[in-house]
């Protein structure tokens, strides 16, 4: 159990630094939006994780949460892409 | 009993972790912002059914498994609504590059709706 854990810890570390490397480089602002959105996934997944190895439900709060915060971002960032865009 | 739900946990374990790291590498190889939008999508419905699959797996409380649909239903509602508004937003602003799409289905509404405006 433990040894499967570690390899899906450095699975979802490994994607991470994938996302991170999305939302750093670009190249348009929805890119970032979306790898960011992708990134809270992970952060969820990795909870989830966390609480089925210590067998505990305390973060599942945090993951409706979680996923409450991301909504709310990228459709905000959304409508702020499509009104600047169409001043211009 | 235990060691078959252990196993059926590992496989939710790794399938999930899986799901992200095909989303983050179809966020790194694909070529333009609709077709990263597909791969995005992965970890955040199916990979979570894994994860909470998994929780449920190790709990094992039948009382427990409400809570985890609704977690999981939440992100099932909310996901669709915002890859919506961000595809919209990218059709609108120009994110989109036509010559990697096989059929543009709304061109033909967008021009005809651009012609009524500039004949008004």
């Amino acid at each position: 159990m433990e040894i499967v854990v570690v390899i899906a810890a450095v699975v979802l570390a490994l994607a991470a630094a994938g996302t991170i490397y999305r939302i750093a480089a670009g190249p348009s602002l929805l890119d970032r939006v979306i790898a960011a959105d992708v990134l809270l996934a992970i952060f969820g997944a990795a909870l989830a994780m966390e609480m089925a190895l210590t067998r505990h439900t305390d973060n599942l709060a945090l993951l409706v949460v979680i996923s409450v915060i991301g909504f709310i971002g990228s459709v905000t960032v959304a409508r702020f892409v499509a009104h600047r865009k169409e001043e211009a | 009993m235990d060691a078959l739900l252990d196993v059926l946990t590992a496989i939710c374990l790794l399938g999930g972790a899986l799901m992200s790291l095909a989303a983050a590498i179809g966020l790194l190889r694909f070529p333009d912002l609709m077709s990263r939008m597909h791969a995005a999508t992965k970890p955040q419905v199916l990979g979570l059914f894994l994860m909470l699959a998994a929780v449920g797996l190790q709990l094992r409380a039948w009382s427990l498994v409400p809570l985890l649909l609704v977690a999981w239903l939440f992100q099932l509602l909310t996901v669709p609504v915002s890859a919506h508004m961000v595809g919209r937003a990218g059709y609108r602003t120009k994110h989109r590059r036509p010559e990697l799409l096989s059929t543009d289905e709304l061109h033909d509404v967008v021009a005809a709706v651009v012609e009524d405006r500039d004949e008004a």
